[in-house]
């Protein structure tokens, strides 16, 4: 992955949110406050800003800053996992231009070890993790087998994908949806369907 | 979606605005986005600083003022401030003694104070943290996010605010905010949901003759819908509720809040609280101090909070401290 394929990859993900907004807001209505695609619309905005106006040292720099921004603009729960987590990934490539799939596997580990550090959840409780757990596993099959990016990236948005869709059964138990108690079964968890999205736009845009 | 705004993306930008404009004793910094005492920083004073999501007014920006808070960040609508803005504040109103964040237990108010207290120690200000978790309609667990900060995060403001204020140690002023905290037990019920400008629609919707039972503060749905009783039948499971869970019995003291969500009118409100003096009596619980009114709201939720704080001899002298904010005032 280079600097381009990156910043490629987050507008595609700017522009996925900003088109599910209405969606994501609507499954948070259901078991959270309903704020989360307004949320992360309001984050990846700032996002685009940022990629418009800097020249960026590499790509793990290109992470990191998005990371900044979507910590210091989004807040609630999604601002500070989700900036932890592109943070955590760029700072975890090796500087420059250019990056391999291996490394970019390693950072998208960091940057679920991040997630799941600040926020505290494991698998099952009807959170972001839910989805990014499969989809870093299926993207490290992937890079083990010799796969390239194309089918990496493909691979993990599936996993995301069902993933998210997994949630669906999960009584919470982290975050808001968790004070509905078993209310919350039922409905797909609006963090771990974002999730799903930020894999698929990987995936969209590596497609051959 | 019926309100008075211009732009849902300008809401809180323009109240904040507002509230500088009506309140010349407060400094609201629209860069940063936060409500400071206009006279803060006070060398050797304790700071205290809060925040959450915007939607609740009065609090936190109408808790501003002598006698309780020095700062407070409002985040979005229903979405916590974010670190850059409580590290502003925090740096703000520093007097050198330290800052005390009052935190309500929502995730993402726990995570962003958590990043800009990490932010401040770097910078040299040390910070103590209270979690506010009163809402005993949640099960708590090991599994769980907890339970939640609603009504009692007014009183560990107040209380902790006045020991401040007359030059309490950044540890005693945490302690007793604590104190506070674990001394409280809170219950709520909504008749509607509250309709969050930037979703444009209620967020959630509820049958004519049914009630949201435990609910929260961001018109996230409560534990279990039931069918709608009369107020008196309600206050009882609530106080049911509430003694259940806190060691409140009879010959305690305590201060009681009957809290407006925002959509309730005031006859119904003082309708609950008589029926709360009457529980409490029955139980033999001492009601020394109480408020009724909306000071932790969910915009234009109709639904209404009970709080009951077990009180010491301090926390009432505390409590009875002059106050001089936009949402409290007395003595001063």
């Amino acid at each position: 992955m280079d600097v381009t394929l990156a910043i490629t990859w987050l507008r595609a993900v700017a522009d996925s949110v900003a088109a599910d907004a209405d969606e994501l807001t609507k499954l948070d209505s259901a078991i959270g406050d309903g704020d989360h695609g307004v949320n992360l619309r309001r984050g990846f905005t700032a996002v685009t800003a940022l990629l418009d106006g800097t020249e960026f040292t590499g790509v793990g720099d290109v992470f990191v800053r998005t990371g900044g921004t979507l910590i210091s603009k989004v807040g609630g729960a999604s601002g500070p996992l989700y900036g932890s987590a592109f943070r955590a990934l760029g700072k975890a490539l090796p500087p420059g231009p250019v990056v391999t799939l291996p490394d970019l596997a390693g950072g998208l580990r960091a940057g679920l070890d991040a997630v799941s550090a600040l926020g505290g959840a494991i698998p099952g409780d009807k959170t972001i993790v839910d989805a990014y757990r499969p989809a870093l596993a299926a993207f490290e099959e992937a890079v083990i087998g010799g796969a390239a990016l194309p089918e990496a990236a493909a691979g993990a948005a599936r996993a995301a994908g069902d993933g998210a869709r997994a949630t669906i059964s999960l009584t919470a138990r982290k975050g808001r949806a968790s004070y509905l108690g078993e209310r919350s079964a039922g409905h797909q968890d609006p963090g771990a369907t974002s999730t799903w999205l930020i894999f698929q736009a990987l995936a969209d845009v590596t497609a051959p | 979606m019926k309100k008075f705004i211009n732009d849902p993306n300008d809401v809180v930008a323009e109240a904040l605005a507002g509230l500088a404009a009506a309140h010349p004793e407060l400094r609201v910094d629209p860069a940063e986005r936060y409500v400071a005492r206009s006279d803060a920083p006070h060398a050797g004073k304790v700071a205290l600083v809060s925040g959450g999501g915007s939607g609740h007014e009065p609090l936190h920006g109408g808790f501003v003022g002598a006698g309780m808070l020095d700062a407070a960040c409002p985040g979005e609508v229903f979405t916590s401030p974010v670190p850059d803005q409580i590290l502003a504040a925090t740096k703000a109103v520093d007097g050198g003694a330290g800052v005390v964040h009052v935190v309500k237990n929502y995730t993402g108010d726990v995570m962003n104070f958590k990043m800009a207290a990490e932010l401040a120690a770097d910078e040299g200000v040390t910070v103590e943290t209270v979690l506010v978790d009163d809402d005993i309609a949640v099960q708590d667990s090991t599994w769980t996010a907890g339970r939640r900060g609603t009504g009692a995060t007014l009183l560990v403001e107040k209380i902790a605010g006045a020991l401040a204020e007359e030059g309490g140690k950044l540890g005693e002023v945490a302690a007793i905010g604590r104190e506070v905290n674990a001394a409280s037990a809170s219950f709520a019920y909504a008749l509607t949901a509250g309709t969050t400008p930037a979703a444009g629609r209620p967020g959630f919707d509820l049958p004519d003759d049914e009630i949201e039972v435990g609910v929260g503060i961001h018109g996230e749905p409560g534990r279990r819908r039931e069918k709608l009783r009369p107020a008196r039948e309600l206050v009882r499971s609530a106080l049911d509720a509430i003694l259940e869970a806190k060691p409140i019995d009879s010959g305690d003291r305590v201060i009681v809040l009957v809290n407006g969500l925002g959509g309730t009118p005031l006859i119904e409100l003082y309708l609950v609280y008589g029926e709360v003096a009457t529980v409490l009596a029955e139980r033999g619980v001492e009601i020394s101090r109480r408020l009724v009114g909306n000071y932790v709201t969910s915009l234009d939720m109709a639904g209404l909070s009970i709080t009951v704080t077990r009180v010491t001899d301090e926390m009432l002298r505390l409590f009875d401290a002059p106050v001089r904010t936009p949402g409290l005032r007395w003595g001063a």
